[in-house]
């Protein structure tokens, strides 16, 4: 189970849905449940940065999470 | 157009080129001559990468026609090493971190030599005013400075 | 305050490989390259901020001797209309297409309108003035309040604001919106003793690099090409113009030059593409590179801003709530970093209640690029200003009050998510108890401090080790060495093998010789590359002992790598002698030949990197002009692999940051031109502006990477902003509140303040 937050750039495609809880065991799981809900979030979702329990991490697609795992989804952040 | 001749030396070596009248020094030692350590940053007289020495004086050879130079002693950065190896500019800016992307460093060292050539003993503040032509984007200054400041403890030798 | 490990390597500051090429003149920067039978490029910019493109006329040019090709948007397929340009540069392949060189309309002075190539540099301009473009002219709209106003004139008519809660049908100037929120911000300000609030602008700021973009493409019958170029990202470089020009990856091989600096200004494509197409059309080498005056009008400075904040605390210092609004010029497309400046405005606080509203905004000026930290240093700038004024309010230092109310480890971030281990409160404490902080100031002079932060991020790198048959060790990588990073992959090589430092030299190799990797960007490369580097070396380690096992006839697992040789472990054979690398590689053609060993990875979990800086400046009263007469920056590195260009990082971010603070802005006249475009006027730091800059590295290592590395570059450029504002602040008892503190503001609030 992964307790998901999305921030604001997602929520026009989360029909204004801002946290929920997804039972998933990995990134690739998660993924899969969330565009079966939110089926325009595709492409929004992949795109964005995921935070798993503090970790930023682009690309996200194979890591495990926890049974409290918390997931964030933010915007791609890059730098100089 | 008509090329003008020009025959000078260039790390006391003579070179002879053809140059239109309007070619700066700089475009001539990176285009023609293919000297391209002489960077190129501005081409206004503004950052000092193209610094050279001519006749010993420091000088952006972005402002320097080069069908003005016949006749002349020019050194640029590719005449700064000797046969006995980097001169103790270019060591110390390599052993005080004083270059990160490099290539404010050529201008900087030419400047450098002209400072120590005229002021051996240099304090900071003499360094600092006599780099200000030289832009550096990369390191705030500070190990280049300190960089000159061990040239010049070393050239006064043990006290 | 950093776990003590003996390291040989890791944290000292040996000669980089590269050095001697570099200040010798023989290093090959951008424009150093020169082909035989190449010619020339240039490019046509459009003199307007805003027009449409109704003609554009080529047939003189394309007739006159020695011009060999001549192109305009038509030559080129239309903009890719899905897929983004990495988060690096920001904004979609369309509009960086675009961007690239302008179809229907030009949107901002400077933007490419055609370009030509030709046997001389002054053919080419001859060629370009003969190109005839009929314009309608449009009026361009200049700054975020004019863009954002009902009724503006629009850049984009198909431009709809992303991220509204209900989507709108009505395009706009307003690329984005951000919001952000947690808790209860009115009960929260209820809760305050003490409220602050300040409004902030900041113009926009160019990165400044020395070296001007400069290319040469060779184009074969085929449509085959090479490019060589200066670029923090020969990878990506090589992916966004295979997709502005819709070409197979495979047909194009990007080489790096050496890079005379970046700072994410060299992670956006802009000449690579023409000079692909020149090429192709002319059958030639083309060699192109911006004038100076170029680089300021047409490539990519940094967002200027408009921050609002309003922060409250209790007495005893407690934050309780605290509002941001903010909007950031994104030029002509959209991709400003908005985003970033939302998520780290209130960063470095434990902030139960908070809102934050951000906006990304069209105006008729040059695409922004990535620079440093982008969006950072604008919004907590205006975020430090606005906490060093509550410090004075509540009288407390301003240190304490940021110690009361710093993140830590399990702090959740303002950003969302819990931090990790982060070294903030490290860097607070290692400023109040260095000297510089309460060495006593001269009589005039103003003291401030400020916050700065980065995430610091991993994305994909590539690395190979082969051990040469002497034992000295090759490292390509794909990373553009912009400060010293060759130095940092040996030493973590070196480090991992057990091998001198002197043995070990890293290439950096072009798209077709070694594996992907991302941009030199966002502190990435010693974190990322450092660890497949690492990750490699391992592996050679690894086969290293089995050669040693089959050499010995023993076990695998009865052999050890200990300090750079192979020896039995102990009680096994004792009288084997230890091979070295050297001895392993001599005989490696009897046991299975060559050594060598790759690693590709996308690094997780970089580490957020802190800095607190010190400011001492001088106001002079009766001009206006600010002197800096000491400054400390201290930073959070994790570890330092190369201490000297840690500090080097330190320190040329300091310089910026305070360019930035006191002088830098691009000037526009009421017709959309840059007023300032060269160095003369755009006025960055010489080395008579600025004292020594004092460092101190603390270490709170990032448990993620194998040596603690969290990344440097970024964060160094964010608190000179506001550590500047408040010096001045408590230089002459006002705050400025908008930068730079240039002496006709400086002036102009004093006169103020007389009246
Ligand atoms: S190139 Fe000559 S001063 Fe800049
Ligand atoms: S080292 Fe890059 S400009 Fe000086």
């Amino acid at each position: 189970m992964a307790h998901v937050v999305f921030l604001s750039h997602l929520l026009a495609v989360t029909d204004g849905e801002a946290e929920l809880d997804v039972p998933a065991r990995n990134v690739r799981e998660l993924l899969a449940a969330l565009e079966q809900r939110f089926p325009d979030a595709g492409e929004e979702l992949r795109r964005s940065a995921i935070a798993i329990d503090g970790l930023i991490c682009h690309d996200a697609f194979l890591e495990t999470l926890g049974p409290d795992s918390e997931v964030y989804f933010m915007p791609q952040i890059a730098g100089g | 157009m008509n090329k003008i001749q020009v025959i000078t030396s260039i790390n006391h070596e003579e070179v002879e080129f053809l140059c239109e009248p309007q070619e700066t020094l700089l475009d001539v030692l990176r285009d023609t001559l293919g000297r391209t350590g002489t960077k190129e940053g501005c081409a206004t007289g503004d950052c000092g990468a193209c610094s050279v020495l001519v006749d010993d004086r420091l000088v952006c050879s972005c402002l320097v026609l080069a069908a003005e130079t016949g006749g002349r002693e020019i050194t640029t950065i590719e005449g700064i090493a000797t046969e006995e190896g980097l001169h103790p500019i270019q060591q110390k800016f390599l052993d005080h971190a004083a270059l990160q992307c490099g290539v404010c460093t050529p201008g900087l060292i030419i400047a450098t030599k002209s400072l120590l050539d005229r002021h051996p003993d240099p304090d900071e503040t003499t360094i600092r005013y006599w780099l200000a032509g030289n832009l550096c984007r990369c390191t705030g200054y500070d190990k280049i400075v300190r960089a000159v400041q061990d040239v010049a403890r070393d050239l006064a030798g043990p006290a | 305050m950093s776990e003590s490990i003996d390291y040989k390597l890791v944290g000292t500051s040996p000669v980089r490989p590269d050095g001697v090429d570099k200040v010798t003149g023989r290093a090959q920067y951008g424009a150093d390259l020169n082909l035989p039978n190449q010619i020339h490029g240039k490019v046509l910019r459009s003199p307007h901020a805003h027009a449409r493109i109704k003609r554009i006329d080529t047939s003189r040019a394309t007739a006159m001797p020695g011009v060999y090709a001549v192109i305009t948007g038509e030559d080129f397929p239309p903009p890719p209309e899905h897929g983004d340009v990495g988060g690096e540069a920001g904004g979609s392949i369309g509009d960086h297409a675009r961007n690239i060189m302008a179809r229907d309309k030009a949107l901002y002075h400077g933007h490419a309108v055609a370009a030509v190539a030709a046997r001389s540099l002054r053919i080419a301009d001859e060629a370009l003035a003969a190109i005839e473009v009929e314009y309608e002219v449009l009026e361009p709209v200049l700054d975020l309040d004019a863009a954002m106003a009902p009724g503006a004139p629009l850049l984009d008519e198909n431009c709809f604001t992303k991220n509204l809660p209900e989507k709108s049908d009505k395009p706009s100037n307003i690329a984005e919106v951000m919001l952000l929120s947690r808790g209860d911000v009115d009960k929260g300000f209820e809760e305050a003793d003490v409220i602050v609030e300040g409004e902030y602008r900041i113009p926009m700021a160019h990165q400044g690099y020395i070296e001007p973009h400069a290319c040469i493409a060779n184009t074969n019958e085929a449509g085959q090409s090479t490019v060589w170029c200066c670029t923090q990202a020969h990878f990506d470089f090589r992916a966004i113009t295979a997709k502005v020009l819709n070409m197979n990856v495979a047909d194009l091989k990007f080489i790096a030059s050496e890079i005379g600096g970046g700072f994410g200004g060299k992670t956006v494509v802009y000449l690579e593409p023409l000079a692909v197409l020149l090429s192709r059309k002319a059958r030639r080498p083309v060699k192109m590179k911006m004038t100076r005056e170029e680089v300021f009008r047409a490539t990519g400075p940094t967002s200027g801003t408009h921050c609002k904040i309003k922060v409250g605390a209790k007495k005893d210092g407690t934050l309780t709530a605290a509002t941001a609004w903010m909007a950031y010029e994104a030029g002509a497309y959209a991709g400003a970093p908005m985003g970033p400046g939302a998520l780290t405005v209130f960063v470095p606080y434990h902030l139960e209640n908070f809102k934050v509203e951000g906006y990304e905004v069209l105006v008729n000026k040059p695409k922004v690029g990535a620079y440093r930290a982008p969006g950072a240093p604008q919004s907590m700038h205006a975020m430090e200003s606005a906490i060093d004024d509550l410090a004075r309010e509540l009288n407390m230092d301003p240190l304490d009050l940021r110690l009361k109310n710093a993140a830590e480890e399990g702090t959740r971030a303002s950003y969302g998510p819990k931090f990790p281990v982060i070294g903030l409160k490290e860097c607070l404490r290692a400023a109040k108890a260095h000297p510089n902080y309460t060495r006593a100031l001269p009589e005039g002079a103003g003291r401030g401090v400020a916050v700065g932060f980065w995430f610091n991020f991993g994305l994909q790198s590539s690395a190979e080790v082969h051990v040469n048959e002497n034992g000295t060790v090759t490292v390509v990588e794909g990373n553009p060495d912009i400060g010293g990073s060759r130095a940092s992959m040996c030493i973590m090589a070196a480090e991992t093998l057990g091998v001198p430092y002197e043995s070990v030299r890293t290439l950096i190799g072009d798209t077709e010789s070694t594996g992907f990797s991302n941009s030199t960007g966002g502190s990435r490369t010693t974190f990322a590359t450092g660890m497949a580097v690492v990750r490699a070396c391992e592996d050679i380690i690894a086969q290293c002992r089995a050669r040693a096992a089959v050499t010995w006839g023993i076990d695998e697992d009865q052999v050890l790598w200990v300090d750079g040789q192979a020896i039995p472990a102990s009680g096994v054979n004792d009288e084997l002698k230890p091979l070295s690398l050297a001895d392993i590689a001599e005989n490696a053609a009897k046991t299975g030949g060559p050594l060598l060993s790759r690693a590709s990875l996308t690094a997780k979990g970089a580490g957020p990197s802190f800095s607190v800086n010190i400011a001492d400046l001088q106001v002079d009263r009766d001009t206006g002009k600010i002197d800096v007469l000491a400054f400390t920056a201290i930073q959070d590195a994790g570890r330092a692999i190369h201490k000297a260009y840690v500090e080097g990082q330190l320190q040329g971010g300091a310089a910026q940051g305070l360019g930035w603070a006191l002088n830098e802005e691009y000037i526009y006249n009421a017709d959309g031109i840059m007023e300032n475009a060269g160095f003369l006027d755009y006025r960055m730091p010489v080395a008579s502006d600025l004292p020594m800059i004092d460092t101190q590295i603390v270490e709170v290592p990032n448990p993620r990477h194998p040596y603690g590395v969290r990344g440097v570059g970024e964060t160094p450029i964010v608190a000179p902003l506001a550590a500047a504002a408040n010096a001045v602040r408590d230089a002459i008892g006002i705050r400025i509140h908008d930068l730079p503190l240039s002496p006709p503001r400086v002036l102009a609030a004093l006169d103020a303040a007389a009246d």
